[in-house]
């Protein structure tokens, strides 16, 4: 294995770095860093998409520390493109004070996301976690003229911190356990060992980093307040791009990793192991993320509940396990994070043009802007659920794998409770849709000059994308299912 | 060809967005005649197998999870395309007026009527819930922004209990989906599902999608919904949405469990009776003349439960029939209380319209309200009549006390039915003059500048209303035309829908 090899697979890495390196140069150079330094960043990540989709498919390196397989590869790409998707957020940011830093920052969580979904190892992944937290602690707190940016980044922070030790102590005694870091090695050394206290505490303990990065409850506390406060390009990828990576790992880990110890969270036939944990985390964030939506009146904060709910949706996928179920989650939370950029890119335009992202600050937005508010239909009824829209499909495609997936329909009741939630959260999506299509818009509202260029065109495309996904979803589903071994 | 219906339909709601506000009524009433003319056209001269579920389209659409578009026709379904149709282009013709956001209005009402096209043709279970979830939303915002009383409250409970109702309807069809392996009706019409799913997936699946079609005690949305909605808006509730959910029960429900439809069958005619006679007792009370029309559909769909509870051929034929007869006599009495009163009076008040001496002042408005009545009272001669009589012979074979109750609650429908008619149109003296003062709670009454009842309380003056409009007389002929039609030769559609009927796997 010589360095230059190394260097060829991992050469969208190294491109994305690049780039970051490049953006970082322009917003120390020139003053123009809000229009150079995204286009520069865009160009460096669609390059790095043309790298991932040239690799090998197939390469296995220092024993799963980097991978490469469609799957992998498959992810990196809708990684980078929710990052492509996110950069031209940051141009309708006026308040950044250093727009090349914040992108260049982007950029490297982007390197933490590739880490992330291309390893098939512990350490590595670990590493991933970190590089890609880090990055995301920055962004949250970057608007340093905003407290409540402060607050995010504090406490996603802290959050994230304790989360990550956590982490770090259930890997290493999984590795005591086991001897060794790499997953598919774990799960040989696993196989046929009984469920003792040290491993299922190591298996809790991994899961609830992961549980973190999802936002599962009871572990979704930052996430409202980052959700919130946050600027909206470090929110929008805090939701999107950091929770499909989390997904793929998750997955990866869970399934191969600790496959041996599935356990059962069938009704009135539970077994001890990961899967009656992922099932009571699912079904908590469920009611609890949609419930707390209920009451809120300030969007952002209602998307951060409703991705509590989501992430719990998702987690059924998970729990049902195999093939289908996997298969499940990916599209159902790739979906998923394409809605929710293009949601976070309206309430961009909206705080720009009303100063706020209150549910007030949406009224008469069809009047103001029909096209924003059309988009924001298109993504909250995905959210919802309703067709022709992604968010359909991706619910009946994650909930028949979970009534599939048990012994005589066991998880019928994670599925009743999931079907519970969804109707629930029609509820606050056709609020806010209601805000924004009937009622009138403040007399003291001005007429904005709408979402710039930028904006308008990521919003058209990621709404395209949400109908597309809905009308046709073999387009994504057939290429997630061929690429699962 | 009648595959056209949804395609003509959704692209006219497409170029309703582009093109300026003042084509928008016609680009509607050209797509909804045409949407209707295609059925027409297929019901006279096609040549499709009407006896059986013949596919007319098939393409492969996700095949890792066995989906297909797959669309299919039978009698049952060409009868309510037609229905479909017939309502559409009424409903058009009765928004002539709708000028405030009309591209809109119109593009909420063609996703209606275009989803409801598609539920009835559709033989893939995902492709039939895609199009029944996909009528939800439309129908929020034709009333929440074009509504009347209570706008945003009726809407949300209306979307809230369908959606409830969808929840369920995604339960049964993904334990359907697993257990049969397959999404396409024809194929798990064959398939032999455990007795154990049947008992529990069948009423979860008929009560959800029930829901729609108003079953007791789930059919509180039907009055304040309708109630809010604008004119065009209950239209459709009453002439097509209600039927979504009786068709969807029909087909898949019980068409796909027929053990688990016969074990829980009594208590369905149960329900339907109890509908039938409650919510025509409740109409008996109300103030409101669109809440009469309500609680009456809730009581007409009350009869297509019961009828399709019989499980037998005459029952079940009966309650197909209903849905044709009261889609057009619902809509006939929703135009009359929404456009022609309420739009110039102001005011659905029983005690208000009462002194308004309305017979003299809007004649036309009189005559098809007189119309109306009588086919919803189910004198011979209107579908009303064709369609009750056929459901209490199949009911008497099966539940004879459910005829006599039923029979009861016929009683109580033409009690409610003439008040309704005796007080808007024909209280001449000034006997109920002085609105009571409950009345006057109500918002409406509140907004009126000057409440006419005080002007006209003499009978030889007749307030000034502006006349009913050539649109609106358009309308009410086609859907008075359509339920004499129907109720003097009723043979015409049972003809067509008996064999399909026999055909379903749930009579044998």
């Amino acid at each position: 294995m010589s360095y230059l090899e190394l260097l060829k697979l991992a050469a969208p890495e190294a491109i994305v770095v690049v780039a970051a390196l490049a953006v970082l140069t322009i917003g120390l150079t020139t003053a123009r860093a809000l229009v150079l330094g995204p286009i520069v960043a865009v160009l460096g990540v669609a390059l790095a998409i043309g790298a991932v989709v040239m690799l090998p498919s197939h390469a296995n390196l220092f024993g799963g520390m980097l991978v490469i397989s469609p799957l992998n590869s498959l992810f990196k790409i809708i990684c980078l493109a929710l990052a492509i998707a996110t950069v031209p957020l940051v141009s309708s940011e006026k308040a950044l004070r250093n727009p090349g830093e914040y992108i260049a920052v982007l950029l490297l969580g982007s390197v933490g996301l590739m880490l992330l979904v291309g390893s098939e190892e512990l350490l590595m992944i670990f590493i991933g976690l970190e590089l890609l937290g880090l990055s995301l602690y920055v962004l949250a707190a970057f608007d340093k003229a905003d407290v409540h940016s402060a607050e995010a980044g504090l406490k996603y922070f802290l959050f994230g911190s304790t989360a990550s030790a956590f982490t770090l102590f259930g890997i290493s005694l999984i590795y005591g356990m086991s001897g060794t870091t790499a997953l598919a090695a774990i799960g040989q050394k696993l196989a046929g060992a009984p469920v003792q206290p040290l491993l299922a505490v190591g298996i809790v303990m991994t899961l609830i980093g992961f549980a973190f990065k999802i936002a599962a409850a009871p572990f979704h506390l930052w996430a409202p307040d980052a959700y919130q406060g946050a600027p909206i390009p470090s929110a929008a990828f805090i939701a999107s791009g950091s929770k499909v990576a989390s997904f793929v790992v998750l997955g990866k880990i869970v399934l191969v990793g600790f496959g041996p110890v599935h356990g059962s969270a069938d009704w009135h036939a539970m077994i001890a192991g990961w899967s009656p944990v992922l099932a009571a985390l699912a079904a908590f964030s469920i009611l609890l993320g949609n419930f707390v939506a209920l009451a809120q009146t300030n969007v952002r904060r209602l998307l951060a509940y409703s991705a509590v709910a989501h992430g719990g949706y998702t987690l059924l996928g998970v729990v049902a396990g195999g093939r289908e179920g996997f298969s499940a989650t990916l599209f159902y939370t790739s979906t998923y994070a394409v809605t929710l950029v293009g949601a976070f890119a309206v309430v961009g335009s909206v705080r720009r043009e009303t100063g706020g992202d209150d549910l007030q600050n949406f009224s008469g937005l069809a009047a103001r802007s029909p096209f924003l508010a059309a988009c924001m239909a298109i993504f909250f009824l995905s959210l919802a659920g309703l067709p022709p829209l992604a968010g359909f499909f991706g619910k009946f495609y994650l909930f028949s794998a979970a009534f599939r997936a048990g012994a005589n329909h066991g998880l019928l009741w994670l599925v009743a409770v999931a079907l519970f939630g969804s109707f629930v959260s029609l509820y606050y999506y056709l609020i806010v849709l209601k805000v924004i299509f009937v009622d009138k818009k403040p007399e003291s509202a001005t007429a904005g000059n709408g979402p710039d260029f930028f904006s308008r065109i990521t919003v058209t495309l990621l709404a395209a994308v949400v109908l597309v996904l809905g009308i046709m979803p073999q387009t994504l589903a057939a290429k997630i299912i061929a690429s699962l071994p | 060809m009648i595959a056209w219906t949804i395609y003509i339909t959704f692209a006219g709601a497409i170029v309703l967005l582009v093109l300026p506000r003042v084509f928008a009524r016609w680009i509607a009433l050209v797509t909804a005649t045409a949407g209707f003319a295609v059925s027409l056209a297929t019901f006279f001269c096609d040549d499709v197998d009407l006896a059986h579920f013949t596919t007319i389209a098939r393409v492969p659409w996700v095949p890792a999870l066995g989906m297909n578009y797959h669309l299919a026709l039978d009698g049952i379904s060409l009868t309510l395309l037609l229905v479909t149709g017939i309502a559409a282009i009424s409903a058009v013709l009765f928004s002539w007026d709708v000028i405030d956001r009309a591209n809109e209005f119109f593009f909420w009402l063609l996703l209606v009527v275009g989803g409801s096209y598609g539920v009835f043709l559709s033989a893939d279970l995902f492709l039939l819930f895609l199009f029944y979830e996909l009528v939800i939303v439309p129908k929020y915002f034709l009333i929440a922004i074009f509504g009347s009383t209570n706008k945003e409250y009726g809407a949300m409970k209306l979307t809230l209990y369908s959606f409830f109702g969808g929840a369920l309807v995604f339960l049964g069809i993904i334990a359907v989906y697993v257990s049969g392996g397959s999404l396409d009706l024809n194929e798990l019409a064959q398939f032999q599902f455990a007795p154990q799913l049947q008992s529990w997936a069948f009423p979860v699946l008929f009560l959800g999608f029930a829901v729609l079609a108003g079953i007791w005690p789930l059919h509180t949305w039907a009055p304040t919904g309708h109630v809010a909605a604008p004119t065009a808006g209950s239209m459709l509730l009453a002439g097509i949405v209600m039927k979504l959910g009786a068709y969807a029960s029909l087909r898949v429900a019980m068409n796909l469990f027929p053990q688990g439809f016969q074990m829980w069958r009594t208590w369905i005619a149960v329900l339907a009776v109890i509908g039938i006679v409650y919510a025509a007792a409740v109409a008996l009370r109300q103030r409101d003349l669109k809440f009469v029309i309500g609680y009456s559909s809730v009581s007409h769909m009350g009869f297509v439960l019961l009828g399709l509870a019989t499980a037998n051929v005459f029952g079940v034929s009966g309650a197909v029939l209903q849905m044709f007869s009261h889609g057009v006599i619902g809509a006939l009495l929703f135009a009359v209380a929404g456009r022609m009163i309420y739009r110039r009076t102001h005011t659905r008040e029983l005690d208000a319209l009462a002194g308004m001496n309305l017979s003299r002042a809007l004649p036309f408005a009189a005559f098809t309200f007189v119309v109306a009545s009588a086919a919803s009272m189910g004198i011979p001669g209107f579908s009303g009549f064709a369609a009750e009589i056929t459901i209490l012979i199949g009911a008497w074979k099966s539940y004879p006390l459910a005829v006599w109750i039923t029979g009861a609650g016929m009683v109580l429908v033409a009690a409610f039915t003439l008040r309704a008619l005796k007080r808007t149109f024909f209280d001449v003296d000034g006997e109920s003059a002085a609105p009571s003062n409950a009345s006057a709670a109500r918002t409406d009454v509140k907004q009126m500048p000057a409440p006419p009842a005080q002007i006209t309380s003499s009978p030889e003056r007749s307030i000034h209303l502006e006349p009913i409009t050539i649109p609106e007389k358009l309308g009410a002929g086609l859907l008075m035309f359509a339920t004499l039609a129907v109720g003097l030769y009723p043979k015409f559609l049972l003809d067509r829908i008996q064999p399909a009927v026999e055909a379903m796997r749930f009579l044998k």
